[in-house]
């Protein structure tokens, strides 16, 4: 596992809900899981597993107990568990993508800059940073008319697009999707399917959520299930 | 931002008592170039006692508050005297209060208020002051046609766009702000907030905003501290702390929140 791009170890989430009568929900119970660059692991099991949590807790987003989420940024393996703030803004600049479930925005920022967005971030420049917006927009069938305006207002399944282009844009080493093709027709599920294979082909790693059978078959290069990790 | 530079402000230790009650107890945080904190609490959790220590015009009682200043000298604001300390909040500093008229002068134009921190700096020549006065007011999205008005005849939006001018202006290092949208219709409070994450961004301005509406803290801070009876009971990443506290007080405050 010497070259893997994202090696979680022994993983552990539970949440404390102290508003509810403190109760205590163990969902991620020491969770290993290794993703090597070109690789696309799906996670398989049934809803309310916690798989969201891990790719979460892998990003960051939420707060792990225990173990270690060793990431390989810019060369050098760092671990995402105890993470100084600043530090995990950076690696998620560079490093990490992430396709949340739902589309999260500022309100009134037009779509093809929320697209630029990450690219932005990363210090490409705003004329090239727009074009490939406007190619990947293009690319996940986003009708030009609505490039100008916030993604608030789109059907479900336009800003699921919005949110795999935005992530999608940008090279990341390694790519979080939990469920980049819920809510999409079947031209726009095989368009995510092909940018899935393209991050993996220039040695991606893809650590991600997908329910549909066929999708699965098409982009899963190995299929796990988060009880399976509990075995030595 | 880059890991290895020194923060631009350091706190430590801070305490404030107003006779036996607590302001704010033994508060720490660094402050990081281009980045945002946002202080979040309740009414009354020492969140604007916090900010006033810092520039000092709330005497803190101990403490600590490193800055690092323009030239690389390290000062620590609560133990500068007065005139060192004015002329840093004049030059390299701006603070932004949550009643815009704290921060204006009611008596001269919108283009003298925004001209005169240039002119505080040295800046005398007339045209390049109205040039740069008609700028700010342009990029705040006030009407030029209004630079020679008196800021009474403002609208409680205009009044805080034209403090965040005026407050700008000097392009200063580290900006303080204190509800920066409190007390403004929501419509307003949108095109504002939206006008200060353009700003945080073009200008990689470094910031402490002090605010009680969460929203607004997503969508400009980096960090957050939570504050509650004048302690900061949790830090951490602003999306972390908003989808997954783990202080009970925080927990609360979140779970607080109406979704609309």
């Amino acid at each position: 596992m010497r070259g893997s791009a994202l090696d979680i170890r022994d993983l552990a989430k539970t949440f404390t809900l102290h508003v509810q009568g403190g109760v205590r929900l163990l969902v991620l119970d020491g969770v290993s899981l290794a993703v090597e660059p070109g690789e696309c692991v799906v996670l398989a099991d049934p809803s309310g597993a916690g798989k969201s949590t891990l790719l979460r807790a892998v990003y960051g987003n939420y707060l792990a107990q225990g173990g270690r989420v060793l990431v390989r940024h810019r060369g050098r393996v760092v671990d995402m568990v105890g993470a100084a703030p600043r530090l995990v803004l950076e690696i998620r600049r560079h490093t990490l993508g992430y396709v949340s479930q739902f589309l999260r925005v500022i309100p009134r920022v037009p779509t093809e800059q929320v697209v630029a967005g990450p690219l932005r971030a990363q210090g490409v420049d705003e004329g090239r940073a727009r074009a490939r917006a406007r190619a990947m927009l293009e690319r996940l069938r986003i009708p030009e008319r609505l490039w100008s305006l916030s993604p608030v207002t789109f059907s479900g399944g336009e800003q699921q697009r919005v949110n795999v282009a935005r992530v999608f844009v940008a090279d990341y080493p390694i790519l979080l999707l939990d469920e980049p093709t819920a809510s999409l027709d079947a031209a726009s599920r095989h368009e995510v399917v092909e940018l899935i294979r393209e991050a993996r082909g220039r040695g991606a790693a893809v650590l991600g959520i997908v329910h549909d059978p066929q999708v699965r078959g098409e982009v899963a290069t190995r299929i796990r299930t988060l009880a399976a990790s509990e075995a030595p | 931002m880059n890991a290895e530079e020194p923060p631009l402000l350091s706190v430590r230790g801070l305490v404030k008592r107003y006779g036996a009650r607590v302001g704010c107890l033994d508060v720490g945080f660094d402050l990081w170039p281009g980045e945002v904190v946002g202080i979040v609490g309740e009414s009354g959790s020492g969140k604007t006692t916090v900010l006033g220590c810092l520039s000092g015009r709330v005497p803190a009682d101990a403490g600590r508050v490193a800055y690092v200043r323009g030239d690389g000298r390290t000062v620590d604001m609560l133990r500068l005297d007065e005139a060192a300390r004015r002329c840093l909040l004049r030059t390299e500093w701006g603070v932004v209060h949550q009643h815009a008229r704290d921060g204006l002068r009611m008596g001269v134009s919108a283009g003298a208020n925004v001209g005169e921190r240039l002119m505080a700096l040295g800046a005398r020549h007339y045209g390049a002051l109205r040039g740069r006065a008609l700028d700010w007011l342009a990029r705040v999205e006030i009407g030029l046609d209004r630079i020679d008005d008196l800021p009474e005849t403002f609208s409680g939006g205009m009044l805080q766009r034209l403090q965040i001018a005026r407050s700008l202006v000097t392009e200063p290092r580290l900006v303080l702000m204190d509800e920066p949208t409190g007390g403004l219709d929501v419509s307003v409070q949108a095109r504002l907030l939206d006008l200060l994450r353009g700003l945080v961004e073009d200008l990689g301005l470094s910031a402490v905003i002090v605010t009680h509406d969460l929203a607004v803290a997503r969508l400009l801070a980096h960090r957050l501290l939570v504050m509650r009876n004048g302690q900061v009971v949790e830090t951490g990443l602003t999306d972390q702390v908003l989808d997954d506290p783990q202080h009970p007080y925080a927990q609360l405050l979140v779970s607080s929140v109406l979704q609309p």
